[in-house]
């Protein structure tokens, strides 16, 4: 039987990274479940076997159900029925198949009914299910948005609607309107507080993922007469006490399967999450963080996807007499591709380890102070996480852009039809660097992290490790690399003007993206031999790439900002 | 109204991707090449008997297999999708068993259990496809017996619907509790496993399995859900005259091993005369009849 998880190696090597074993100890307190639960692991053998089986079975219902609707549901799509949605039956037969293998919640604690999983298992799980299906993804994996609920609600909505969600109830997050995009500020809905201290809300949100779901995260204004981001709360309304209707649901031009909802809110009822006004200052601001690792993920389960289609065909498809893979030009692009679905999964789960580690920290600190050590650990992680959400958003997402592109190219003129799965995947992809902030959005999060020396930080720590010497002369053009990078840096910022580094930073931010990735693949190497091609490949691949950032910029004089601001002249 | 559900399954070879080394030289199963399965038409069964565990709260749905102690496997799988335990009956004296000695064994075991309302088993094994063990069962226990289901509706009031594929479509049919159902391909697959029943049970085991490890042994102790029956024919208080090879009246002479030898298609006009040929020419070669 195929299944997506034991067809993918790279998926345990990244499961059985040296630093899980203190990520699992610390996310089991040490195993203090094992005689609490039935279903909880005695040590970190155990719970290691544990994700190693359910993953098992993600992969399972990955390739059997899921891929295999992948198709139906792309055409047939959702619907909008009398206010609701009804999803495409396909759609229906997948959530039911994650219900009952109990795949909902599955990062929550025990106490609320979840599996207790880290995030990195959680985020091998959305890599798989984006493979099958992206658009299925973005339902299941709005599982992240109990995340928020666990960290700011209280702990009677904690019960209530957590364990909801681990039974199998769906949620989204309702924040964009029809004026208020990636401007979160100006959000519109307003939550009005009744006699009893209770709310409801009023308005219209748009571009809602599925947003018919059973239990909502809205932000909404509740300060009245405030005008920016300060006067915004989080609020969770539940879809059993009526109120909001789907209006209608977009059609998009790819995710089909996910309805994209525009929704009326007329006085619904709803409850406060945590304290008011900080809706879009801290909570949101967590939840983008959650859902930005959940597109890394699905940007790298679509990578994935469209590199076997393109291999498949290429060993398949025979021209001049042979099989055109083996065309240079043809095996050049399927190596790109690889080296950058390698390089993309390294950055994810180095990603989702650091988030793994400052969230834990994060919740042990609700039990019991941190010893100072601890705390220098929480730190170290949280400031991590913080810079390299941006970054594993920003280049999975353009990578799986360019190997869903990439696919088609190798498909020639058949990949063109509509026949076969390439032209899925491309639309699919395209989205991927649009929503939860755009590239560019992800470049203002990251270039701070350029700047205060994060990334340069991260390198330097991973210029300190000790390599096999065949992969000496690439960690010697890793270290060329990172000079670069360092002059390049030094350049931008002494010109002291903060419209000339914004105009440099997707540059500088990919430099560093391709230095760290490089990095991350020689780990890989080290630890398996599987992936000295993609090391090669990908350091090749980002030499040439800071190359040529490090020869705009060099070549660049500050005044010549002005030939790319656009003028009434123009 | 909760219910005791008994579910039949049996490991077999799995057949359907069977290659040259399928067969020894003697005409017996080379189970070394084939891996072990949960026979597919058992997976069906137990997804019914699952549904009707969530239809009534509070039922109890157990794997019954016969097999070498490594059977425990398919308790353990029926386990991860949601069967509540089971008992692996083993023993040298079931060794060789036809579908007579095998339904008088499992009958034995079930008179052993006691207190059942349904047993659901696959339509057939795959690697026997006789299809009779579940009825001999029925008659065995002298209980009502529905074949060919496809879906369990209801349990009520000490009967159950049941809906049927029959040659020419389906049917709908009542019958009175306890009895034996058999299950059919063409009924709803089997659900996944199940995330947390897998980490609640991947450590059950038969006692055979575990006796060379005192610390498994001990852990299972302490977790009475782990423990997976491992019955005897002593256990079930069964005839040993009526067990194993002593009991299968079936005697396997010989085995011939098939070549289909057809060339490619071949073409007839759409026409009676034609068609008649045809038919009469199959008969004459037993292709069919």
């Amino acid at each position: 039987m195929a299944n997506f998880y034991k067809d993918n190696e790279s998926l345990k090597h990244h499961l059985n990274h040296p630093m899980m074993e203190k990520i699992v100890e610390l996310k089991e307190r040490n195993f203090a479940d094992a005689d609490k639960f039935d279903y909880a692991p005695q040590n970190f053998e155990d719970a290691m076997d544990s994700y190693d089986r359910v993953l098992e079975i993600v992969g399972d219902i990955c390739a059997n159900i899921i891929a295999e609707n992948a198709e139906d549901v792309d055409h047939e799509g959702p619907v909008v029925k009398n206010g609701h949605v009804e999803y495409a039956s396909g759609t229906a037969r997948n959530l039911d198949a994650c219900r009952k293998a109990g795949l909902m919640g599955m990062s929550m604690p025990r106490r609320l009914g979840g599996l207790n999983f880290p995030i990195t298992p959680y985020i091998m799980a959305a890599d798989m299910v984006s493979r099958a299906d992206a658009g299925f993804e973005n339902l299941w994996g709005l599982q992240d948005c109990a995340e928020t609920i666990y960290e700011f609600a209280d702990e009677e909505q904690k019960k209530k609607y957590i364990s909801r969600v681990c039974e199998g109830e769906t949620m989204s997050m309702d924040l964009t309107e029809p004026d208020a995009g990636s401007d979160l500020q100006s959000v519109m809905l307003k939550a009005t507080k009744k006699e009893d201290g209770s709310y409801v809300l009023n308005g219209v949100k748009r571009f809602i993922t599925n947003g018919d779901s059973d239990i909502h995260l809205v932000l909404a204004r509740s300060e009245e007469g405030s005008k920016d981001g300060r006067g915004l709360s989080m609020f969770i309304y539940d879809k059993r006490n009526g109120g909001v209707t789907v209006r209608r649901i977009e059609n998009k031009m790819g995710i089909k399967g996910s309805p994209t909802c525009e929704l009326v809110y007329k006085d619904a009822p709803c409850e406060l999450v945590g304290s008011t006004r900080l809706g879009l200052i801290k909570y949101v601001m967590a939840l983008m963080n959650g859902a930005r690792l959940g597109i890394a993920a699905q940007s790298v389960g679509i990578s994935e996807a469209a590199y076997r289609e393109a291999l498949a065909y290429a060993k398949d498809r025979k021209q001049f007499g042979k099989a055109i893979i083996e065309f240079p030009a043809v095996s050049e692009i399927l190596s790109t591709m690889k080296a950058k679905l390698d390089a993309s999964r390294a950055l994810l789960y180095a990603c989702s380890r650091f988030v793994d580690m400052y969230k834990i920290y994060d919740d042990i600190a609700k039990e019991r102070p941190l010893t100072v050590e601890e705390k220098k650990e929480q730190k170290y992680y949280s400031r991590l996480a913080d810079a390299f959400t941006p970054l594993a958003k920003g280049m999975t997402s353009e990578y799986c852009n360019q190997n869903t592109y990439d696919c088609i190219q190798i498909h020639g003129g058949s990949g063109f039809m509509k026949d076969y799965t390439c032209e899925r995947l491309y639309r699919d992809a395209r989205i991927t660097s649009i929503y939860e902030g755009t590239t560019q959005l992800q470049v203002v999060a990251a270039i701070r992290h350029v700047t205060t020396g994060t990334y340069l930080n991260k390198i330097r720590e991973f210029e300190a490790m000790e390599v096999k010497p065949e992969n000496e002369a690439i960690k010697n053009t890793l270290v060329f690399m990172t000079q670069q990078y360092a002059d390049a840096v030094q350049a931008v910022a002494g010109v002291n003007d903060p419209k000339y580094l914004d105009f440099m930073a997707r540059r500088l931010v990919e430099m560093a993206g391709h230095i760290i990735m490089g990095y991350l693949l020689l780990e890989d190497a080290q630890r398996c031999d599987c992936f000295r091609k993609s090391l090669a490949v990908y350091v090749k691949y980002g030499q040439a790439e800071v190359e040529r950032h490090a020869s705009f910029i060099g070549n660049f004089q500050p005044d010549q900002i002005s030939d790319y601001l656009y003028t009434e002249n123009d | 109204m909760s219910l005791n559900i008994i579910v039949l399954a049996k490991q077999v070879p799995d057949t359907r991707n069977v290659g040259k080394d399928a067969m020894k030289a003697d005409g017996t199963i080379n189970r070394a090449a084939l891996p072990a399965i949960f026979n597919p038409e058992d997976l069906n069964a137990l997804e019914q008997a699952l549904k009707l565990k969530e239809q009534y709260p509070g039922s109890k749905v157990t794997i019954l297999t016969m097999g070498p102690a490594r059977a425990a496997e398919i308790v353990r799988e029926g386990m991860f999708r949601g069967a509540d335990g089971g008992i692996v009956l083993s023993d040298r004296a079931f060794a060789g068993s036809d579908t007579l000695a095998t339904s008088y064994a499992l009958s034995a075991a079930v008179r052993k259990i006691g207190d059942f309302d349904i047993i659901i088993g696959g339509r057939q094994a795959i690697d026997g496809d006789t299809a009779q063990v579940g009825p001999q069962i029925a008659e065995k226990l002298g209980i009502p017996q529905i074949t060919y289901a496809e879906e369990i509706i209801n349990a009520d009031n000490g009967e159950v619907v049941v809906k049927r594929r029959i040659e020419s479509g389906v049917e709908t049919v009542k019958a009175k509790l306890p009895l034996v159902v058999t299950v059919n391909g063409s009924a709803a697959e089997c659900r996944p496993r199940n995330a947390k029943a897998l980490q609640k049970y991947k450590y059950a085991a038969v006692p055979s399995e575990v006796a060379a490890d005192e610390a498994k042994k001990e852990f299972i102790e302490k977790r009475p859900y782990l423990s997976i029956g491992e019955w005897s024919a002593a256990t079930v208080d069964a005839d040993l005259a009526q067990c194993g090879l002593a009991g299968s009246p079936t005697k396997v002479k010989s085995i011939e091993n098939v070549v289909f030898t057809a060339k490619e298609a071949r073409r007839i006009e759409n026409n009676d005369e034609e068609l008649e040929t045809l038919i009469k020419e199959l008969i004459a070669n037993h292709t069919i009849g």
